[in-house]
């Protein structure tokens, strides 16, 4: 049942590492959910600006730094037609989307949260989407509602129902990074704005996988990372509704950001350059640009189908591995390429460390989603996650992986 | 980091660990988390004329950490609390075939020794104080 949609064989060509032998093996990259690999497209590009116009963007009237400059813009562009914003302005560069998230808290959120106030959370939020908003309830006294889940690993919407009644702030996953499940985001965002709430969507785990457009789902925040979708380290990604964008303070402050600075005070620079303080991670965001037009290229939806193929043929694999517990929705049509797992009287990081030994890369341990991992009663997983260069060869190279597992470790 | 860190000896001490259990009145005992891999053990010793005369452990976690704590417990038995406190991690790792272990992983390996002296300084600072 090989996808026709995506030729894996041929992506696999365009990404280095996998030429590389690890134990005489070629890589089964599963991890995919924590970063993705990089196909050579984004790393000459890298290259090319190191090599050719390496310079700072903004400032420079010199012809490098024109060039450099205009290279960084293109990219804010093409990040905000690929989400399907009209307006570049209202798509601004970070770190990471744990960094993207934290600009909301601190700067929507300190000016916006207050005693009293009711942030509504779910169950399946990585501690990114979690952490910032527990600090910034603590330090306002607001309060904090999770958003319960199902067996299967979907929202529970009578939980939703109940939880979000006044809220002043909804912050969700589109895609869980533990179980896969995906969130029928724009209903329920919708239902949010009805309680008069801000929406704040995690887009990590859904944006390098499926095709998304902010301005149909309607948030009002939408946060994600070049890492997973080709990209390099180090370039998050914040959306934000313009109204909201240009009512909230800086977040870094220093050069950049400003337009006018003077011994009594500075006045902030205009969209999206407020929110960009210091010299910003320009070869990183320029680089990202190709790992857009590698997706575009393919499509978004032909992404999904092929991930969405490649689940299927997985959870019928692992379902016969003798031991193997699989958690997550069952259902493919609303489960990203994302399966946790456990085997029975092994531990996660055993499991992960043999199949290593076979040049299979998994991840194990909580995911950074500790309190999903407590509502199991587990304390950690095993998880494979795919993208678009993954085969059936990789899932058959796991599952053969784990049957040694089996053999090694239990009794 | 690969399957070779699954040596015979680590394999045989996980699948049937040695001296688990609890004692009835020990002497000293402590318990210690690893939170990479959430692994926990807790090591129980009774004393007799200044010697380890009886130890158990119990724990759950990876393979490591476990077959880790029962090698432990087969290396001390009998020892002086003077050699207890010169035991060192070199000792271990030899017992478990010295299993080329990440920085990572190193931790899983050394949590039973940890433990182990985190109950021996407790003991003799209460018993020397």
């Amino acid at each position: 049942m090989q996808s026709s949609i995506v030729d894996a064989e041929t992506i696999r060509n365009d990404f280095p590492i996998f030429k590389i032998k690890f134990n005489g093996k070629s890589l089964a990259y599963l991890d995919n959910a924590a970063t993705s690999q990089k196909p050579k497209q984004v790393i000459n590009a890298l290259v090319e600006f190191y090599e050719m116009y390496n310079s700072n963007i903004h400032r420079g009237v010199y012809s490098i730094s024109e060039k450099a400059t205009e290279a960084y813009e293109n990219s804010r562009e093409a990040t905000a037609k690929f989400i399907g914003c009209q307006d570049p302005s209202q798509v601004i560069f970070t770190r990471n989307t744990t960094e993207s998230i934290n600009l909301v808290a601190y700067t929507w959120g300190s000016k916006n949260i207050r005693k009293g106030s009711k942030i509504v959370l779910t169950m399946l939020e990585h501690h990114s989407n979690m952490v910032p908003w527990q600090e910034l309830a603590r330090e306002k006294g607001a309060e904090i509602q999770y958003v319960g889940i199902m067996e299967d690993g979907t929202l529970d919407m009578a939980s939703f129902d109940e939880k979000v009644r006044d809220a002043d702030l909804f912050a969700f996953t589109h895609v869980s990074n533990v179980l896969g499940t995906i969130n029928d985001a724009k209903n329920l965002i919708s239902r949010a704005h009805k309680e008069g709430a801000i929406v704040l969507l995690d887009g990590a785990q859904s944006a390098p996988h499926m095709p998304v457009n902010v301005s149909e789902l309607d948030c009002d925040f939408f946060a994600f990372s070049a890492h997973k979708m080709l990209g390099p380290t180090g370039v998050g990604i914040l959306y934000g509704r313009r109204k909201l964008l240009e009512e909230m303070p800086p977040f870094i402050m220093g050069g950049d950001m400003i337009s006018e600075v003077h011994i009594e005070g500075a006045k902030w620079n205009e969209l999206p350059w407020k929110f960009e303080g210091g010299t910003s991670n320009i070869a990183d965001v320029i680089a990202f640009r190709e790992a857009i037009m590698y997706l575009e290229r393919i499509g978004m939806n032909n992404v999904r189908v092929h991930e969405e193929n490649l689940t299927k043929y997985a959870l019928d694999r692992l379902d016969r591995v003798k031991g193997v517990k699989i958690y997550g929705p069952r259902d493919t049509s609303v489960r990203g390429g994302v399966i946790p797992f456990v085997m029975e009287n092994v531990h996660p990081h055993d499991v992960a460390a043999i199949l290593d030994g076979e040049a299979v890369a998994v991840r194990s341990g909580n995911h950074c989603a500790q309190p999903l991992h407590e509502s199991f009663d587990l304390d950690a997983t095993t998880r494979a996650s795919f993208y678009i260069y993954n085969t059936e060869e990789d899932v058959d190279r796991l599952v053969k992986g784990l049957e040694k597992v089996r053999r090694l470790m239990v009794k | 980091m690969s399957e070779d860190i699954y040596k015979e000896i680590i394999l045989d001490h996980y699948k049937n660990p040695h001296n688990f259990g609890k004692l009835q009145n020990p002497d000293f005992k402590a318990s210690d988390t690893n939170p990479l891999c959430g692994d926990h053990v807790e090591i129980q010793v009774k004393l007799n004329n200044g010697r380890v005369s009886d130890v158990k452990f119990i724990g759950r976690g990876c393979a490591i950490s476990q077959a880790s704590a029962s090698l432990l417990t087969d290396l001390i038995i009998g020892k002086s609390i003077e050699e207890l406190q010169k035991f060192d991690k070199e000792q271990l790792l030899e017992a478990m075939g010295n299993p080329d272990l990440g920085p990572v992983r190193i931790k899983c390996a050394l949590l039973s020794l940890k433990t182990l002296k985190l109950g021996l300084y407790s003991y003799l600072s209460k018993n020397n104080g």
